[in-house]
This record gives C-alpha cells, structure tokens and sequence, in this order.
C-alpha cells in the first residue's frame, strides 16, 4: 500500500514522457510507455487493493507533501484508499489499460499519435487523482483536470471548427457546475475551516442537524458540480456533443469513467446528503427525469455514438436516483457494470465505425453480423446488459437492484421505480433498434479493414467482464449474494429498506424482463415504421435544450460582446478628451487675426468693468 | 447753463466715442490709425480740462506725454504700414490675418 | 546596501547600456540581461537563505537608513520583508525575460531604449523596497516616464495615443496621491509636531473619520487606476496593445503590481478604518471587473488587446481579495500578483513571438497553427489554462485563496466573482480556439520555437507549475510581511 502514489504517478509520468520526447521514442516508444504506465498503475492498483482488502483497516491514507497551509487552513497532497476509491481506481485502471491496448489499433494511422496518447495518460492520471484524493481540493484538482483531458481529446481533430466547438461546449459547461462545487468548498472552508474528507464528514455531522439550511446549500452546490460533470440535468447537453472526440476518448472519458465522477461526489460526501433530505430528493429527482429523456432522445438518433451518449446520460440517471433514494452501493454496482458493457459498446462502435471508414450513420450500416462476426458478438453481449436481460447479463443485476430500490429504499417513492422500469422499457427499446440497424438487414457499406487483434483482445476481455460483474450482488430471488454492499459498507452506509417482500420483488422483475420482451418485440415489428417528424426532430436535438440555452444565455452574451467590442466605459474618458478639445477650439476661434475684434472685445471689456463699478457706486 | 469743464468733458468723452467707432468700422488700416490719434486726443483733452478744474500742471505734463507717444507711434505705425503695403498691395487690415482660429 | 543594490543596479545599468550603445549596438542587449540576472540571482539568495533573527520586533529582513533631507523629514530609507521580496524576485525574473523578448524585435536606438527599459525596473524595485512616502511617489513617476517613451517609440499602430493616454491616467491618479501624501504628512504633523514621511512613523497617525477617508481614496486613487480596477481600466488595452512586446509584459507583469502593492503595503495599514468603511465598495468594483474584463476580453479580435482585458479581469480578483480582510484572502492576493505577472506576462510574449512569424496580431488571420507550431501550441495551452484557473497551476491557489477568503467577508459578491471562472474559461478557451485549433487559413512555413524563446518561455512554464504545486514557499514567505497588512484590523 505505499506504493499507492505510484498509481496516480505512473500515468502522469507517462504523459510528461509522452510530452517532452514524442518526437525521439518513435511509435513503438509511445505504445511502450503509453500502455505500459497505466498496465502497471492497473498492477499496482490490485496489488494494493489485494494488501488492502487483507489488511481489514477502513482507509489507508498516504501523505506526500503539504500543498498549502494559511493560518489555521492546511491542505496536504494526501491520499486515501478505501472501499469506494478502490473500486474507482480499480475500473480506471483496469478498463482505462484495456481502452489503451485498443487505441493502438484504432488510432494506428494518426499522425498526432504521441499526442493522443499524452492526453490519454494525462487524462487517467487526473482521473486517479480525484477518486484517491484526501480532501476535496485535491479532489478538485483531479476534477478539473479531466475537465481539461476531455476538452483536448474531443477537439484532438482540431482542424475541424465543430470539433473545437463541441470540445469548448464541454469544458464551459461543466465549468458551470465546477464553480458551482468550488463554492460548496468555500462554503465548507467557512464552516468547517477545513477541506479533508474525513474531517469535513465528522464535523458536518456535529455542526449541523438534518435539514440545516447550510448543509441543504453546500449540498445543492455539491449536486451542481455532480450534475455538470455526470451530465444530468441540466447540464446534460454537453455530453453528446462530446462524441466528437475519438471513439476511445468516448469510450474511456465520455462513458466508463469521467462521467461517473459526479456519482463519485455525492457518494463520497454521502453524509452530507443524509443531513440534507431536500437536496437528496433533487438527486433521485433528477436522476429519475434524466433517465427518461435521455432514454427517449437516445431513441431517435441515427448516430450510433450519439445512442450511446444519451444512454449514457440515462444509464447515469439510473446511478443518480439509486443514491437519490440511499441506495448508495447499487449506485457503485451499476457504475461498475456500466463502466464494462458501455466501454464494450463504446468500443465495439468503433470497430465498427474504423471497419466502415468512420461512417457512423447506423442508417448506412446493416448486416454487419456476417462480415464482423467478433464484433457482432461482443457488440451482442454489451447491449444485452445494456437492455438488462435477466440472468445472463451484468447490467440486469445492477439495474434490477436500483429499480427495486427506487420503490422500497428509505427515500423511495414508488414513482421513482415506475420511472425506473419505465426507462428500462426505453433502453431495451433503443437497445434493440441499434442491434437491428447495424447488424441485421441489409448490408449498405462495405466493410474495409477488419479490426486487428489488439482492437478485439480488450473487447473480448471486456465481454466477460461485462458478464461475470454481475454477480458481484444478488438480489433475493437469487440467493440475496451482497459481496460488494459489504466490501463498500465502511464508507458507504447500508441501505434501508421498508418493506421487502421477496414475493413483491419476484413481481417486479417479472414486470420488467416482460416490458424488456415487448420492447424487443414492438421495435422489430415497428423498426421501420414512420415516426411524427417534428417529435423526432424534437426528441433527436435533446429536448430543445441546446436551443433554449443558445437563447437565454449564448446569444445575449454574444450579442452584448458585439455591441461592447470597443468598452462603452472608455466613451467616458474621450468624451471628457472631446470636451477639453471642444473648449480649445472655441477658445482659439476667437484668436481671428481681425483687429476689430480685439477691439471690440477690449472695449465691452472696459464696459464690463465700468458699468460694474459704477453700479457697485450707485448701491 | 453747462459750465467749461463738463462740456470739455462732454467733448473729449464724444471724440473717444467717435474714434472709437470709427476704429471699429473702418478696414482701412490708414483710418485705423486717425481713429487710434482721435481717441489719444480725446483723452489728451479730457486730462487738459481736469488740469485747468484744479489748477494743476500734472494734466499738461499727461498731454505731452500723450503728444509724444503718439508721434512715436504714428512713425512707427506708418513705418508698418507702409511694410504691408508692400506685402498686400492693400491696406485692408483683414487682409492682414494669417489667423484662422 | 544590498537594498540600494536592487535600484542602483539597473540605473547604473541603464546609463551604462545607453553609453556602450555608442560602441557596438548589441552591446546594450547584454549588459541589461546581465544586470538583470546578477539581480535576480541577489534576490534570490536573499529569499533561500534561512531568515535572520528579526530586527528590531518587526519582521523586516534588511534595513537601510539614510537621512536625505532631515528638514522635511525625508529620508532615503529602504526596507524588504517577505512581500517586498517576492515582489523583487518577480521583477528581476520578469525583468530577464523582457530583455530576452526585445533581443531581436528592437534593432532601432537599441542603447535608449535598454536604458529606458532598465530605468523602469529600477523604478519599479524602488516602488517595491522605499519606506519613505516621500520618495515612494518619486520612484512612482520613475517609473512612468520611461515606460512613456518605451510606448511611444517602440510601440505599434497608434502608439503615440496609447501612450499619452497612459500617461495621463497615471499621471492624475499619482497627483491625487501626492495630495493624500501631503495631507498626511501635514495631519501627521500637526498632531505629533513631527513632520516627517517615514511610513514606519505615519502609521501611528490620528486622524479623523472625515479626513482619513478622504485621504485614503486619494491614495487610492492611484492604485485603482494602476490596477487597473473598473471603471479606471480603459487606458490598459491601448497601452497593453501598442506596447513593445517587452512593455506589455513589463505593463503586465510588473506596473500593475505596483498598484496592488501599494494596497496592501500603505492603503491598508495606514487607513484601516476607511477601509473597512468602503470595503464593499471596493469589492463589488473588483467583482465588476473581474465580469466585465472578461467580456471585454472575448469581444476582442486582437490577441494583445484581448489579454489586456484579461488583466482587467484577473486583477480584479486582487481589489476582491485585499478588502476582504483575512489571511486566506490576503495570501491569495499575494499569489494572484506573482501568478498573473507570469501567466499574463507569457501571453504577451506567446504574442509577440506570433507577432515576429505572422505580422499580424489579428485572431481572424490566425488558425490551424498546431501543425506548424506544436511545441509553441503546447506551452500557450499552459498559459491558458493558468488564465481559466485550472487546479495544478499557480493561478488556480491565488484565486482559490481569494474566493475562499472573500467568501468569508462577502458571500454574493463572491458568487458574482466566481462566475468570473466560466466568463475566463469561455475566453481563454477562444484564444487556442483561435489561433492553434481550425483550419489554417494559409500555408504556415514556420519554425517552431528557437533556443531562445524556448529559454525565456520554459522557466514561465516550470514556475507556473511550480506555483501550482508547491505554493507553501512563497505562502511562508509572504506571511512574514512586516506590519502584517491586511488583516490586523478586526473590528475593533
């Protein structure tokens, strides 16, 4: 476990490498260090995980240098591994090596191939950070920096303007709810003169009983960097622009990791959330309302990587209402799950898209299960998670879990879990569209290139996974198996039920795996069929939010910039310049050159002063 | 009836208001310069009437002051005008001005 | 002496670089970087060197005393504590890389202008270092009239507008504080019968409500409009724009320094109770500008100008913090002065060193120039992320600090300064948008960076990242500024 550092070093080393002598190591260079400092952050991680988990102790924390001390305020570059960072750390590494391995084939005939590699490393090294953090500054610190690794890998095709456009859409959105959580800090900084975690957690529980207005605001503020990152609502509209970026990118950041560290936040600061019950009613609120639009969004789209964003806005919905309700660990089971089968899917899409000759149209695809039969059937496994198919699949364990909880958790409502297996009936519904477009029908692009071993061994790796994450937990029908609730229960409280019945719960799955039946059906009967234009045009743009933002917030400010170009303050200062000239001019005029007039003014001068002294006389 | 000195006064105060005018009328600069000696004897008379009121010599010592630097400046008036002449074939003092505010 | 060292060195400097002009005209180039390095390497031994015993109860480090005209009681005195030092370590390093910047862009009077770069840094370290009211406002306008010159002869476009207009702006703001002096001086010294300008005595000044405040504004006079705070902004983009690239980094990185300085070291101190008084105010107008610069600064299409009303911007976090009265604010503005010299003072080299390859300054006539300018792209990435405040580099600590402290005193202008984060990032984002990322409207046949730039942007790149990372060094350093300014009036 002293070696933890090493773990959050390793891949910023291998950026500052990758950055300094790119153009000295040659390509076999950057693959070594690129994919050889998150293999062995991925190493080191188990390896300390495995020392950890033998250990017993809650959290192990590592010093390494004080980052900054005023007064009485001192922030330590600290470490920390627990349960919750560790299960983090462990999907980072472990899925962010595998992206890696794959990005090797995928991005084999870019030119900036150093560079992306760079990003990537400097990206999992950010993204360590914020789960190993020891207190919310460093936390930060991590937080922005992936902000910053996913503003470069979305615009890495720079030379395209919508590239650039989407990749500043991203980092300016999510800086939104960034300032949003840096005011939480000063909130906390105020509060509790302090920003580590453990302190912060102990003493917020002593400052403030349940409902505090402080608390509900740090909480509320908390919620609003969670929702920028997380891209909830009603920050969402970022995220599927984001798929600009090269489809690893979207893999790596824009699925498995990145976007879950909202979820991350609010269950690390957990406690804060049970002390405000309004805000943790937002969270399930929002989660359950973003589940569903993005469900419905994701359902009209004709880019395969933007069905996959909007479900990944939905699937997030999903973790969101989980810690909403105080289902803490089925929030963390799912993001473990979903990190597997929609980086599978993620990337299954792009051996699609690299095999097409980056078409990404599902339109334009079709039949594709004869030519790409690997593809096909990992692609087949990653969306029988993602549809939530009973038994055989990851995500049916996790998602079958936060339905359930939705409904019978301590914060439950049983909208909340209608909200739930309604979403599932959606994610099934568009699920099964994709697989029917792009891998069924007729065949419409050739396929020019299969992909090479190094694309399809971490989708392989990646299928299992995606499958046996599953069995992690159990829900009661089955044995009722809590290995990760247990593993996470020092950090994250367990969850409260009301009223369990397994008879109940044997009723809901049932419900659902029949709606997930229909879905399948209804969408294979119905693939073709016409769908109202404007709705889709409406569901498709993501609600209309992109255009109601551009109205109330991108174009005034815009609009105020053109008008103020040239600082209205400044007309100020050369209008007092104008005066001062003004007056000059009219002084001179009267310097004519014409006798006369001096004259004449010398003499109502004298008459000036002689009618004045002489009515001064006279009074 | 108005005694001596009030309407020496009267006179002197009427000749200054002539050439006065005159010297604000006239473009000439020829008749500019009669104005400018009018107005000088206008006030050389005015000092010699006070000086007889009070029976003093300092009013006539004024006047010949008055006489003497109107001769010097006559001369040197002519002299420059004599100059400009030359220069403008005129003697319109606005032709004069170079100023232009 | 070692303090003297600090001022007589560079205007000895200058005379020698104007002179040595006569014999060879890259002469006066090597004289001023060595002057400018044997500073920065004095400075800096000062500063790592373990702190001697405190004289005299305070925790001033050196001491220099001299009686000049004991009459007026006016007298040549020098002090340094923990801000002074840091401040003269920034203006030697900055004051290197100004020379670095001019190596091959001022081929014309090379030995004037040397000299009138090297008597601004002399006036500038004088700023820093008098203890004297009286001949603080003497190097106040040293300062002034070479940087007049550097503008209106080295300067682009319409140099001789930007640069008169620097002038008078400054020029009526320090006349204000000369009044303040003055009356200072003379309320000092009808109350005590000790007419003297030494700050260490005019500290313990009585004065009324009245006559305080209005003192205090006149010193603040000055300040703002050096800061420069809105509304006393609007000579800072001409200067900034017209400016010789090394003017714009010595405006930038080191002048308006001289204003938050001159807050922290005489406003506060001297007038803690008007200050608390117009606290608010000074800290809604700090707020103002932080939104307003930034506004300004995306409206932009130069890229010079748009830096300049960055400045705006981040200065305002300053005014935000220094009237926020407490350490965490305070040791923020403090890392806000060092950090924006350097992060703002790069970009203006970034500038001028595109400037040199493309002639141009316009962001519309810029693009795509990653490809040729990799290497170059990278290091302007840095610096743009300092500007938007991202966690790592030495902007982010400062204006952490100042939120957190400011938030303390004021939650909603705090609020309306932290939105400033997004309006940074909208516009800092816009300039590698502009210039490194689309498409490249012509073939660039560019090289990348040359040893030389590679040398004086390099060392901007580690200390800002050095900043980020490691900022307890300066944070203990500049908790031992003597009279401890900001904060040791707490409403009583």
């Amino acid at each position: 476990m002293e070696w933890m550092y090493l773990v959050p070093a390793l891949p910023f080393l291998g950026a500052l490498i990758l950055i300094l002598f790119s153009g000295k190591i040659g390509k076999p260079g950057v693959i070594a260090v690129g994919c050889g400092s998150i293999g062995l952050a991925a190493l080191v991680t188990i390896v300390a995980g495995w020392q950890f988990m033998q250990s017993g102790v809650p959290a192990f924390s590592q010093h390494l240098w004080e980052w900054l001390r005023v007064g009485d305020f001192s922030i330590g570059v600290n470490l920390r591994l627990d349960a919750l960072s560790l299960s983090f750390a462990f999907v980072i590494t472990f899925v962010g090596w595998l992206i890696h391995i794959y990005s090797t084939g995928y991005m084999s005939d870019d030119p900036d191939f150093a560079r992306f590699f760079a990003c990537m490393n400097l990206f999992v090294g950010s993204m360590l950070m914020l789960v190993l953090a020891d207190n919310l500054l460093l936390m930060y610190l991590g937080w922005e920096g992936v902000g910053l690794c996913s503003y470069l890998l979305i615009g890495f095709w720079y030379k395209a303007p919508e590239n650039g456009a989407a990749a500043r859409k991203a980092f300016i959105v999510t800086r939104v709810g960034d300032t949003a959580m840096a005011i939480a800090l000063f909130l906390l900084v105020q509060h509790t003169g302090s920003l580590q975690l453990s302190v912060v957690l102990e003493r917020a529980q002593s400052l403030w009983a349940a409902g505090d207005p402080t608390v509900v605001w740090i909480a509320f503020l908390l919620l609003g960097g969670a929702v920028g990152k997380s891209a909830q609502l009603p920050l969402q509209t970022w995220l599927p622009d984001a798929m600009a970026g090269p489809t690893p990118v979207s893999a790596l950041i824009h699925a498995a990791t990145m976007v879950t560290a909202g979820v991350y936040l609010i269950a690390r600061t957990n406690v804060i959330f049970s002390l405000a019950p309004a805000a943790q009613t937002a969270v399930a609120i929002t989660g359950a309302v973003t589940l569903l639009l993005a469900g419905f969004s994701a359902w009209v789209q004709t880019d395969i990587k933007r069905v996959l964003a909007y479900s990944t806005i939905s699937q997030i919905g999903y973790m969101f209402l989980a810690l909403g309700v105080g289902a803490w660990s089925a929030a963390i089971f799912h993001f473990i799950t979903h990190a597997f089968f929609k980086a599978l899917l993620f990337l299954g899409a792009g051996a699609v898209i690299h095999a097409l000759h980056h078409e990404q149209d599902m339109f334009k695809m079709g039949g594709l299960r004869k030519s790409l039969p690997g593809v096909f059937l990992v692609f087949l496994i990653g969306s029988l998670s993602l549809a939530a198919i009973p038994f055989i699949s990851s995500g049916w364990y996790s998602k079958d879990q936060i339905i359930w909880l939705a409904g019978t958790a301590a914060g439950g409502r049983p909208v909340y879990a209608f909200a739930a297996v309604l979403g599932a009936f959606i994610t099934a519904a568009y699920t099964t569209r994709m697989m029917l477009l792009v891998f069924f029908g007729k065949e419409q692009t050739h396929v020019h290139h299969k992909p090479g071993p190094e694309m399809m061994v971490p989708l392989y790796v990646l299928a299992v996974c995606s499958t046996l994450a599953g069995f992690l937990e159990l829900p009661h029908t089955l044995g009722h198996f809590t290995w990760l609730s247990d593993f996470l229960q020092p950090v994250l409280p367990e969850v409260v039920t009301q009223h369990a019945s397994v008879a109940a719960e044997w009723g809901l799955q049932t419900i659902t795996a029949g709606l997930a039946a229909l879905a399948i059906y209804i969408t294979w009967r119905l693939l073709n069929a016409p769908f109202p234009k404007e709705a889709g045009a409406f569901l498709k743009s993501g609600w209309g939010f992109d255009a109601a933002y551009d109205v109330l917030f991108v174009q005034p400010f815009v609009r105020i910039a053109r008008l103020n170009r040239k600082d209205i303050i400044d007309n100020v200062y050369t209008g007092l310049a104008a005066i001062t000239r003004g007056l000059h001019r009219m002084m001179s005029a009267t310097q004519s050159g014409i006798i006369r007039w001096y004259v004449l003014g010398v003499v109502m001068g004298a008459v000036l002063i002689l009618s004045v002294i002489i009515w001064r006389h006279s009074m | 009836m108005i005694n001596a000195t009030t309407a020496g006064l009267v006179l002197a105060g009427v000749l200054f208001t002539l050439g006065l005018i005159s010297m604000l009328i006239r473009r000439n600069i020829i008749f500019m310069l009669v104005s400018v000696e009018i107005m000088l004897n206008a006030a050389g008379l005015a000092f010699i009437v006070a000086a007889s009121r009070w029976g003093q010599p300092e009013g006539q010592v004024m006047f010949m002051f008055i006489l003497a630097m109107a001769a010097a400046e006559v001369s040197v008036g002519l002299a420059l005008i004599l100059q400009l002449y030359h220069q403008l074939k005129s003697l319109d003092s606005d032709e004069a001005s170079r100023m232009r505010g | 002496m070692i303090l003297l060292a600090f001022i007589l060195f560079p205007l000895a400097g200058a005379f020698l670089a104007w002179a040595s002009a006569a014999v060879n005209a890259t002469l006066p180039r090597w004289i001023a970087l060595l002057v400018m390095l044997a500073g920065l390497v004095l400075a800096v031994g000062i500063w790592v060197q373990p702190e001697p015993a405190s004289l005299a109860g305070a925790d001033w480090r050196y001491v220099y005393h001299q009686p000049w005209m004991p009459r007026f009681g006016v007298s040549l005195s020098l002090a340094i504590d923990g801000l002074s030092l840091l401040m003269i370590v920034l203006t030697f390093f900055l004051g290197a890389m100004a020379v670095l910047v001019s190596w091959n862009e001022i081929r014309d009077r090379t030995g004037f202008y040397y000299f009138n770069l090297l008597f601004v840094l002399g006036g500038i370290a004088g700023v820093f270092l008098v203890m004297d009211l009286f001949l603080f406002y003497f190097f106040w306008e040293v300062m002034l009239i070479p940087m007049y010159f550097l503008i209106g002869i080295w300067g682009h476009g319409r140099r001789l507008y930007a640069s008169l207009k620097f002038f008078l702006f400054t020029q009526a703001g320090g006349l204000l504080m000369l009044l303040s002096i003055l009356g200072l001086y003379f309320v000092h010294g009808a109350s005590t019968g000790n007419y003297t300008f030494s700050y260490a005595e005019l500290l313990q000044t009585p004065m009324e409500q009245g006559i305080g405040r209005w003192l205090m504004l006149g010193f603040m006079a000055a300040f703002l409009v050096k800061l420069p705070a809105f509304p006393f902004h609007t000579w800072l983009p001409d200067a900034h724009t017209e400016a010789p690239t090394a003017g714009s980094v010595i405006l930038a990185g080191l002048l308006l320094k001289t204003g938050a300085y001159g807050i922290l070291r005489f406003v506060l101190p001297l007038f803690p109770e008007a200050c608390h008084a117009f606290a608010q105010v000074f800290m809604l107008l700090g707020a103002i500008g932080i939104l307003y610069g930034g506004q300004l600064a995306y409206a932009q299409t130069d890229f010079k100008r748009l830096v300049a009303y960055t400045s705006v911007s981040h200065m305002g976090f300053v005014l935000v913090g220094a009237f926020a009265f407490n350490e965490l604010a305070y040791q923020g503005v403090v890392m806000q002065m060092i950090t924006h010299g350097i992060s703002t003072g790069a970009l203006f080299m970034i500038a001028g060193v595109l400037y040199e390859r493309l002639h141009t300054r316009e962001l519309e006539k810029m693009g795509g120039l990653w490809a040729a300018l990799p290497g170059l792209g990278a290091i302007t990435m840095v610096f743009v992320m300092a500007s938007l405040g991202l966690p790592g580099l030495g902007n982010f600590i400062a204006e952490f600090l100042i939120l957190a402290g400011s938030w303390q005193a004021s939650p909603w202008i705090t609020v309306l300064a932290a939105t400033g984060l997004v309006v940074a990032t909208v516009y800092s984002l816009r300039i590698m948008q502009k210039v490194f990322f689309g498409i490249s409207l012509r073939e660039f046949r560019l090289k990348d960076m040359t040893v030389r730039e590679a040398v004086m942007l390099l060392p901007l790149v580690i200390a800002i990242i050095w900043l980020g990372l490691f900022p307890q060094r300066v944070i203990d350093t500049a908790s031992k500024a003597a009279p401890v300014v900001a904060f040791q009036y707490k409403d009583n």
